[in-house]
């Protein structure tokens, strides 16, 4: 927005400090994480930049940092870790995610209100409840310091999320579709799986995308209720910081700020692509 | 009339015997019609049903359970139930008679006879000692020359403890040999209860919890202003630019949305400790001596500092996307009916945003009052919360009533906040991404 011909000097004031304010906010949100990429490549060991950084003397960088990341089996295991805990609850929360949906959006569905809010809750009470409360319930069934302990919490966490963005996405809904398959003779699951599957997917993959992360970012749970067998990458990378603060963590980090660029380009991709089925943008 | 319209919709339909309308197998159409409604409900709650199960059983249950711990108490009456019977003639003044200790080393010598994992004066001393502390060693101290004792015991026990000798003991034994007990609620309020059982506050050093209560909601506060102050400018900023340069933007905001947690902690680290990024620059630049570094980390400013760019996001997501829907010919109306550009935004503009400001402020206040990983990573001393004291009490001190009482207070303030939410802007304006 430009600013028009007639605008006094006030108002051209105002309009340039108002996007200095608003670029320098912009700069404290990106800053923190960005600072950590070239300080991930410090060749000493600490957390500034040293002088040969600042003059870009090649000597003042390294991958030593990366190769520690690399080559140590704790953070390897909890890569592994991470990956399977966080794909076992994604499986989880999707699918009974996607089938609760479907019940929760068909307008003769029973209780909505009540049944919505208890899905909904794992979003809404604080971690430390939650894990609290399985902190005490999964050694009381003996699922303490398991993999299924923390992939069950984690999906339980994920679902609302699935819920909530394939709710979204079936309020756009056509039904007459599957009164249509219906009459031309199709079962109820060729229907699903023919016609209803394929319209609500990008909602079923953003809410999916959605409960992975929030398995994979999760740690509250991971103190609580996972054993040294079920470490995480934010559970290494707690002990990191608590321990002793070496730059690891920050190769590490540079690592999962690609791996998040990476997924809010799947993200937006997938947005665009969902908005141009339900016909909300054109092309 | 419904009757004649259903009729003339479907004429194959028949009107029979006495004059109701049936399908063609005969049934009346009113029972097959709330049959095949029957049958619909019953899919649609046939679908929910695994997830619904599936979160009452490792969700809502586990969480009931815990909140059941603050007030369950059943280590006295579990532990002395002789003594407990024998007591109930005792006026509460006096040290009890000798039947009462005799009571209790019937007591003691039926958990002498127990197999290990089922005694249950361990759990009792430590119970005890909440309440009174030196119960705990009372308590040991006799379990181990209890077995030698011989009558009258009332000597023999005020001779292996001179805690027998105190009413105090007595009196919390006789008013905790209930099921039931208001004590950890007493305590996570910082009172106690005095000789006459009477609840009062605690000593002016021993008092925790409802300053740290303040503080939680006092820290939730100010990082939801600041993520108001901060992320007003900016969503206001992205609704009015041109879609293309708003979603380039938009990255901005949304990258440090899905970065790990742990990484923008890190990164906060890495920026305000004494040996960090700003302290190193100041110090290059001149600005500040080597020895006069800023402590801005560990402490209430770090947490306040990361946890508002944690959460910013939170705010600026619901703002951006009510304030996109505000048609900017609002403003241009105002101004051009003489409203100076202040007045325009106060009375016009602002008002229209409400909505997404009320939203985006509970969001956010709801997740900090809660938060737990930034305070407990570099809160310190004085960036410390209510969570990080449940964690404390629920991994350390292992004192889990009170954690639970202290979590339910927690839970219940944040349920009451959200109820507040959805009556106010309700749950269809919550989107990600």
């Amino acid at each position: 927005m430009a600013l028009p011909s007639y605008a006094t000097t006030g108002d051209k004031i105002w309009y340039y400090t108002f996007r200095v304010i608003c670029f320098a906010i912009f700069f404290f949100l990106l800053a923190p994480i960005l600072v950590m990429i070239p300080l991930s490549f410090n060749a000493q060991p600490f957390f500034s930049f040293t002088r040969e950084m600042m003059t870009l003397n090649p000597d003042g960088y390294s991958l030593r940092w990366y190769q520690d990341f690399l080559g140590s089996d704790s953070w390897m295991r909890s890569i592994r870790n991470s990956f399977i805990i966080g794909i076992a609850a994604t499986v989880l929360a999707t699918t009974l995610g996607t089938l609760a949906a479907l019940g929760l959006s068909r307008s003769e569905m029973p209780f909505k209100g009540a049944i919505m809010a208890i899905m909904i809750s794992p979003m809404i009470v604080p971690l430390i409840i939650s894990a609290a409360g399985m902190f005490f319930f999964f050694s009381q069934i003996g699922i303490s310091g398991t993999y299924l302990g923390v992939v069950l919490a984690h999906a339980a966490l994920g679902t609302p999320f699935v819920i909530i963005t394939v709710t979204a996405t079936l309020v756009g809904f056509d039904q007459s579709l599957i009164r249509a398959a219906a009459s031309l003779g199709a079962s109820p699951t060729r229907t699903f799986f023919k016609i209803t599957m394929p319209l609500i997917l990008p909602g079923v993959i953003s809410g999916a995308l959605f409960a992975f992360i929030t398995s994979f970012d999760e740690i509250v749970i991971v103190l609580f209720v996972a054993g040294p067998e079920q470490r995480t990458i934010p559970r290494e990378m707690w002990s990191g910081i608590r321990e002793d603060i070496s730059p690891t963590i920050l190769a590490v980090a540079s690592v999962m700020v690609a791996l998040s660029v990476l997924l809010l380009v799947v993200i937006e991709l997938l947005r665009r692509r969902s908005e141009r089925l339900r016909g909300l943008t054109p092309g | 009339m419904a009757q004649a319209d259903a009729a003339d919709i479907a004429p194959e339909m028949q009107t029979e015997r006495n004059g109701r309308l049936t399908t063609a197998d005969g049934t009346p159409l009113k029972a097959a019609l709330r049959r095949a409604e029957r049958r619909r409900k019953f899919a649609a709650f046939l679908l929910v049903t695994p997830l619904l199960a599936f979160i009452l059983a490792f969700f809502v249950f586990p969480i009931a359970q815990m909140m059941w711990r603050s007030v369950d108490n059943p280590q006295v009456v579990r532990a002395l139930p002789q003594t407990l019977e024998a007591l109930e003639d005792w006026d509460g003044e006096t040290l009890p008679s000798e039947e009462v200790f005799a009571a209790l080393h019937a007591d003691f010598m039926a958990d002498v006879g127990r197999p290990r994992a089922e005694q249950v004066m361990g759990p009792l001393a430590v119970r005890l000692n909440y309440e009174l502390s030196a119960a705990r060693s009372a308590i040991t101290r006799t379990s181990r020359q209890v077995a030698d004792f011989q009558p009258p015991y009332r000597d023999e026990f005020l001779d292996a403890h001179r805690l027998w000798d105190n009413i105090e003991l007595w009196r919390v034994i006789e008013r905790e040999g209930r099921p039931l007990t208001s004590a950890y609620y007493v305590a996570a309020l910082d009172r106690e209860f005095d000789s006459d059982g009477n609840i009062v506050l605690r000593d002016e050093n021993r008092r925790i919890y409802v300053q740290l209560f303040i503080r939680t909601i006092l820290m939730s506060a100010a990082i939801t202003f600041l993520t108001f102050a901060l992320g007003f400018p900016i969503a206001y900023y992205l609704s009015i630019l041109p879609t293309r340069y708003a979603n380039l933007l938009m990255i901005a905001v949304l990258l440090p949305f899905w970065t790990s947690l742990l990484v923008r902690t890190s990164a906060w680290i890495v920026l305000l400790q004494q040996q960090g990024v700003i302290n190193s620059a100041l110090v290059a630049m001149g600005i500040i001596g080597d020895d006069g570094r800023f402590s801005m980390i560990y402490n209430m400013t770090g947490t306040i500092v990361a946890m508002t760019h944690i959460l910013l996001p939170f705010m600026v997501l619901p703002l951006y996307s009510v304030m996109r829907t505000i048609p900017p010919s609002y403003l241009r109306a105002a101004k051009s009916l003489g409203a100076r550009p202040s007045t325009a935004f106060r009375r016009v503009y602002f008002p229209q945003t409400l909505p997404g400001i009320g939203a985006g402020g509970v969001l956010v206040f709801i997740i900090s009052i809660g938060y737990y990983i930034t305070p407990a990573l570099v809160g310190g001393q004085s960036g410390r919360m209510i969570s990080n004291e449940i964690a404390r009490h629920m991994q350390q001190s292992l004192n889990w009533g009170l954690a639970a009482a202290l979590g339910t207070m927690l839970l219940v303030g944040v349920l009451v906040l959200y109820w507040l939410f959805n009556r106010l802007v309700g749950t269809d304006s919550l989107k990600f991404g």
